[in-house]
């Protein structure tokens, strides 16, 4: 039964990748080798569309494979059995929390854990911003996007206006800026 | 009944305007959660991103598991992630069937190079709010700046930054405790 063992190897992707929706790729990618049901260049190309469509990239991957394996049954089973063990996990790990919530140690970790957590954000924001303006041979430091970027930032932060904005509506017209100037 | 679906269509949302992967869903999530629905503050998002990146799956699934839980128990933690991935199957499914060279289009390509910028401005301006949140004093700060440093020069996994920060935070505690039994 193929949903069955389309739900097992997504479980499994599910346990064991550490660290967000990119770390699933290299499990991926060995399915691809044991089962033979895409090809390597057909995963990169579904990665591709993960990352240009709404929502988290290893679960969008995961809804992909799963549809190019067996259809939308398939992508349906796929995306359940990679949830599964994080909702198994964070419900037991969110239980044990409450209950020692005004313990001092776990006060103590939290204080720490908690500016960690903010500049792992912090890093990975930079990497994004390397991979949006570092200048690409042939084509040049990416000036247009620097604009946008400074004009972004004092309409979302300093123009009362439009501060309250959806982060959404600005997501919009960035889609649009970049069809307009061709980015 | 209603709280439940309430909690289902936000996180359906959530999904639906997450462009770029995880960190790009956080401020969505503040303006959605934080903001519009006081299901948690600044810090628990930032808590549970901490969490989310040292326990298996996908961050936006863990952090979207965490909240439901903690604002409706078990069922509101699998409603929640039910919700956040629903968009994916739907939209990767519907772009499966109809344009397999998506990723590939002119007009998509600069429509991403400008959602490239503002999630760059989107996910700096998450940083600064979570910064209050998280950077209360001397310690706090150097432990962002130590993260943040090392996790820029070194390729380590976030895994080892969480369970450090988690580390110490428990050493203060026996700091403290000993100071105080030597008084």
């Amino acid at each position: 039964m193929i949903l069955i063992r389309l739900f097992y190897e997504f479980f499994k992707t599910g346990l064991f990748a550490i660290g967000g929706g990119l770390a699933t790729l290299p499990f991926l990618s060995a399915l691809a080798d044991k089962t033979g049901w895409y090809t390597q260049s057909q995963l990169m190309d579904m990665l591709a569309v993960s990352e240009s469509t709404p929502g988290p990239i290893g679960v969008n991957t995961a809804t992909y494979v799963g549809f190019t394996v067996a259809g939308l049954p398939g992508a349906i089973v796929a995306t359940l059995g990679l949830v599964c063990p994080s909702i198994i996990i964070i419900l037991i790990v969110a239980t044990i929390l409450n209950s020692f919530r005004h313990n001092k140690y776990v006060e103590s970790v939290f204080r720490c854990l908690r500016p960690a957590s903010v500049a792992l954000i912090a890093a990975a924001g930079l990497s994004v911003v390397l991979e949006t303006f570092t200048p690409v041979p042939g084509v040049g430091f990416n000036w247009i996007g620097l604009v946008l970027a400074v004009v972004l930032f004092v309409l979302t932060n300093y123009v009362p206006k439009t501060k309250k904005f959806h982060p959404i509506i600005w997501i919009a017209l960035s889609a649009v800026v970049g069809i307009l100037v061709g980015m | 009944m209603n709280q439940l679906l309430d909690m289902y269509l936000t996180f359906a949302k959530v999904g639906a305007m997450t462009f770029g992967g995880g960190y790009a869903m956080l401020p969505i999530l503040q303006r959605e959660v934080v903001e519009n629905k006081h299901w948690a503050t600044e810090e628990e998002i930032a808590d549970y991103f901490a969490i989310g990146q040292c326990t298996p799956g996908v961050i936006a699934v863990n952090t979207a598991t965490f909240i439901g839980k903690k604002y409706a128990g078990n069922i509101g933690g699998i409603i929640t992630t039910l919700g956040v991935v629903t968009p994916s199957i739907i939209i990767i499914t519907l772009l499966a069937g109809l344009i397999s060279n998506f990723a590939e289009l002119a007009v998509v390509k600069s429509a991403f190079a400008g959602i490239r910028v503002c999630v760059c401005v989107l996910i700096l301006n998450s940083v600064l709010k979570l910064w209050k949140s998280a950077v209360k004093d001397r310690l706090t700060l150097a432990v962002f700046i130590a993260v943040l440093l090392c996790s820029v020069l070194f390729d380590w996994s976030p895994v080892v930054f969480v369970l450090a920060a988690g580390l110490l935070g428990v050493g203060l505690v026996l700091v403290d405790a000993r100071k105080e039994g030597k008084q």
